[in-house]
């Protein structure tokens, strides 16, 4: 698997997280309920099988989010949460999978003196921070965050619709690098039981597609993982699962180990899920 | 100022203005957000399969244009300069909001949309796109933040009497801002046979040039109506701006940027010599309170900076790491913390003056209109009826009334007696 910024650059940490078996993404809203908090649960998640942790940095206005997720983001605000303390927090994680940056435009945008994103993404480098997923930039106005994460070296995934059309397919996988986020289904984020129809279709459109594709919105159960997987996706995102968990513990006043023992074993649930769906056991 | 030129020849447009515009907008939205570019592009600047003929017929039969362009005699005695009023509030519905959402739903209809969704602040718009569905017999769907819900109630009843869906949005201030995420989200869910009809000049491009265009059906009347009616161009136009539909409908064809094909007498040059005056609410006072998120005003225009929100590069109230602040006014149609990309544009280049009048100003402006010349204007309008207060040309003024103020009356009622503002009527209470 090489394109040709992998080869301009060679292979990123992104994409090689998904080189051996299926990889798990993660996502938690940063700061949600604390950053201590947040701290334990990526560790929890790492622990359980994570291969890719999706940090979001919150935004007051998640308009690709379902309520799960919106309400993460709002506890997360009104603890505090701030571009300099997520990265700071980035800056102390522990852990030895590669982060991605999940947040939108704007933040990205406004940080630090001059508007534009090459502030961020150059804070973001140094703070360990490998590649961002941002669902309100199309590619079509991704040009200057695009150069700014060559640039530095970071990877940009772009989200792949159902909608999607054959033509800005084209123009998306030309720009993009670590993985292809492919949207399982049409609407916002949420866990669902079912996998949707639209996946095998997404992903068979796909196949002939170097970059890795990792499946996300809707996915909460092992079953699903190994669906996805069995359907031909190199990976699953989660996220809202896992947000329904920390939601539940900062209800019940946030017992932080009850909580990441719960985040661990869903992990490793959706990683074995995953593993199971290769077709064959020698996978790849 | 190049993209007005490309505006008014009807090519093919890259959707900024300036710095500002673009199409900041969920991958799953972009194929329907081309889609719609292509269907502006034919039906609207084309006017393709007669689409504006169409509109222009309806417009008029259910809408009731032209509106008319009305001397104000009592103000102009007061203030010593010519006061005209641009009646927005004699369109269908009681304000601006029903030339963009017919045209809209009508568009929806050539595209062959078979489901509308809405957001909507002072519910005007809403009600607008209500009356419109049902009239198109469309399927429709509004979304509105609780805080308006409660604010301008008898819009909701009348959004539902068309049999439109209306559903509260209770997350944050339950305000404008709000009511848009919302829908967008409704759109990214059911994108395949719905249209998105936005209120204003915002979101990502085609929406902005596009709602102008539908609205600058005013400008274009007023041009003529002062022809005929004052014998010369207005020294100045003054509009209200929220997100600035109603400013861009006033202003549109005195800028050059707007027009409708299907005009006996073509395309307006651009009039520079005339005055454009956006007039923003300066709520109860200007500035952003970082540590709160929140601004007690919704002054964009004049005090906002750029940055990107609901599809478009603009001027926003935002704290310094770019986390969108709730605003504030006392009218529900104004009270945003973004504004439309090519108002902000048209500010930088300064064709646009922005300005802004506060909460009670408004309020006082509400009851002098209604005192000094039979009309109640919406809480929203209102705040450009204020600015004449401070108006110093002296040629003839027009001032956009963009809508009947009867949905605010209970505001109005409550408001008047809590800050005691002038001029305001008594209302005396029984004990039973
Ligand atoms: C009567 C009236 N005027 C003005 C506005 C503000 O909108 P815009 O700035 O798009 O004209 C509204 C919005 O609800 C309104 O109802």
């Amino acid at each position: 698997m090489s394109d040709a910024s992998d080869a301009t650059r060679g292979r990123s940490d992104l994409a090689a997280a998904f080189d051996d078996e299926p990889a798990l993404v993660s996502y938690v809203a940063a700061g949600d309920p604390s950053p201590a908090a947040t701290e334990r649960y990526v560790e929890a998640l790492v622990e359980g099988g994570t291969d890719v942790v999706e940090l979001g940095l919150p935004f007051s206005e998640p308009v690709a989010e379902g309520t799960t997720i919106q309400n993460a983001i709002k506890r997360a605000l009104d603890a505090g949460m701030t571009p300099d303390v997520y990265l700071d927090l980035v800056d102390r994680l522990d852990v030895d999978v590669p982060i991605v940056c999940m947040t939108y435009y704007n933040l990205i945008y406004q940080f630090g003196e001059e508007p534009g994103p090459e502030e961020f993404v150059a804070a973001a480098a140094e703070a360990g921070i490998s590649g961002f997923v941002v669902p309100d930039l199309p590619v079509d106005e991704s040009g200057p965050l695009a150069e700014a994460c060559r640039e530095h070296g970071l990877d940009l995934v772009f989200i792949v619709a159902p909608t999607t059309t054959e033509e800005r397919l084209e123009r998306m996988l030309d720009r993009t690098t670590g993985f292809v986020y492919v949207q399982g289904r049409l609407g916002t984020t949420g866990a669902r039981d079912e996998v949707s129809d639209d996946t095998p279709d997404a992903l068979a459109r796909l196949r002939d597609t170097d970059a890795p594709k990792a499946v996300g919105f809707g996915i909460s159960s092992g079953e699903q993982a190994r669906e996805v997987v069995a359907s031909g996706a190199d990976g699953v995102i989660v996220g809202s699962a896992y947000v329904d968990i920390v939601a539940e513990g900062a209800e019940a006043g946030d017992p932080t180990s009850e909580v990441a023992d719960r985040l661990r074993a869903l992990a490793d649930e959706l990683k074995t899920g995953a593993v199971a769906g290769v077709p064959e056991p020698e996978h790849k | 100022m190049s993209t007005q030129d490309e505006a008014t020849d009807g090519t093919q447009r890259d959707g900024t203005f300036g710095d500002y515009g673009g199409q900041y907008v969920p991958e799953v939205l972009m194929p329907a957000v081309e889609e719609l570019t292509d269907a502006y592009e034919r039906y609207v600047l084309g006017n393709e399969d007669g689409f504006v003929d169409d509109f222009r017929a309806r417009i008029r039969e259910f809408g009731g244009r032209p509106t008319p362009l009305s001397h104000a005699e009592n103000l102009s005695a007061q203030y010593g300069t010519d006061v005209y009023l641009k009646r927005e509030d004699l369109l269908h519905g009681g304000a601006h909001k029903l030339n963009n959402a017919l045209g809209q739903v009508l568009l929806a209809k050539y595209m062959g949309k078979e489901r509308i969704v809405a957001e909507t602040g002072a519910g005007q718009h809403g009600t607008a796109t209500a009356m419109a569905c049902a009239y198109l017999d469309m399927p429709c769907e509004i979304y509105m933040g609780r805080t308006d819900v409660n604010r301008q109630r008898p819009n909701v009843f009348r959004m539902r009497l068309h049999d439109a869906d209306v559903n509260p949005v209770t997350v944050g201030s339950g305000t404008l801002k709000e009511a848009i995420n919302e829908t967008m989200r409704d759109w990214a869910t059911n994108v395949e046979d719905t249209h998105y009809v936005i209120g204003s000049i915002v979101g990502p491009h085609p929406f902005p040039s596009m709602v102008r265009d539908f609205q600058a059906i005013i400008s274009e009347e007023l041009r003529e109506q002062a022809r005929d009616q004052i014998g010369r161009l207005p020294e100045a136009v003054v509009a209200c701006a929220g997100g600035g539909s109603n400013t861009m409908g006033a202003f549109g064809a005195f800028v050059g940027s707007a027009s409708l094909p299907g005009h006996p007498e073509g395309t307006h040059e651009p009039a520079p010599e005339v005055d454009l005056l956006a007039v923003e609410a300066g709520g109860s006072s200007l500035g952003v309170d970082e540590d709160e998120g929140y601004a007690p005003n919704s002054a964009s225009l004049s005090t906002g900076t750029e940055g990107v929100l609901h599809g478009a590069r603009t001027k926003l109230l935002q704290t310094d790491d770019g986390q969108i602040v709730e605003s504030h006014s006392v009218s529900a149609g104004l009270d945003y913390a973004g504004v439309g990309p090519e108002l902000a544009h048209l500010v930088d280049e300064g064709r646009v003056q922005p300005v802004n009048v506060d909460d009670d100003a408004a309020l006082e402006a509400f009851h002098r209109l209604s005192r000094e010349e039979g009309i109640i204007p919406a809480l929203e309008t209102s705040h450009a009826v204020a600015y004449l207060e401070h108006y110093e040309g002296d040629g003839p003024v027009v001032v956009n009334v963009s809508g009947r103020g009867d949905k605010d009356l209970d505001t109005v009622i409550e408001e008047s007696a809590a800050k005691d503002i002038d001029g305001a009527p008594t209302m005396e209470v029984f004990e039973e």
